[in-house]
């Protein structure tokens, strides 16, 4: 099974992990991603995914498809939300079966360090100031319009 | 002079204030569609690791551009 989405619902982990599930494979490694309460120094309240869906789902699948090739695993599933998260919601979910552990691992890493890196999603936090800031995007925009952002 | 549809995402429309414009432009590739948007939209400043896209497929800085494409201009990614 290959399977990448892009949801604005609370990701079901049931259901995911049941994706995952085959006779053949010894081994399951699921990554979660989860909202947390400070970023660099800022108390973060909650914060919001902008998602560009086309290009992340075609994207996303391409990184399944290489995951699955390099280390031979046999099931490789991810989800990724959109919108308004609070603090602890799973925003992310990548899971990997194999019939040994070894792959398993490391295919899970890879997926989730390459949909890092490639994905059309953008962070949006909100910190306990009342300020909101995209995440990695400081030097983007001129510092004089800083009050555009949030 | 080309006539290139560009959209702009995250930081990147919120530094424009707008998702989209239509440009005519001598620019040849992505790159240089950027420094023109620069100029036009005085809060744009950098692409500094940031991605780009042409007619949806990720696409390189110097990627040749042709009539009628739509590019999307990708801030610096933070999924996950």
């Amino acid at each position: 099974v290959k399977r990448f989405e892009i949801t604005a619902q609370a990701i079901d982990l049931e259901a995911f992990r049941a994706l995952l599930i085959s006779q053949s494979c010894g081994a399951c490694v699921q990554f979660e991603g989860w909202v947390r309460d400070h970023n660099e120094g800022q108390k973060v309240l909650r914060l919001e995914y902008e998602v560009y869906a086309p290009l992340a789902v075609k994207e996303g699948n391409r990184i399944l498809d290489q995951a699955m090739e390099r280390f031979g695993v046999e099931n490789a599933c991810a989800v990724h939300r959109s919108g308004l998260m609070e603090l602890s919601e799973v925003a992310v979910l990548v899971g990997v079966s194999s019939p040994h552990r070894g792959a398993a691992f490391d295919a899970c890493r890879y997926i989730i360090d390459q949909a890092k890196l490639r994905l059309p999603i953008w962070k949006k936090e909100h910190y306990e100031s009342g300020e909101a800031e995209w995440v990695n995007c400081r030097h983007c925009y001129a510092a004089g319009d800083h009050h555009h952002i949030g | 002079m080309i006539k290139i549809s560009v959209r702009y995402f995250a930081a990147f429309r919120e530094a424009t204030g707008i998702e989209s414009e239509t440009l005519e432009t001598p620019a040849q590739t992505p790159a240089e569609l950027f420094s023109e948007c620069i100029t036009l939209h005085g809060s744009l400043r950098s692409r500094t690791a940031s991605l780009v896209a042409i007619n949806d497929e990720m696409a390189d800085w110097e990627t040749p551009l042709n009539d009628g494409d739509e590019v999307l201009f990708f801030p610096p990614v933070a999924g996950g």
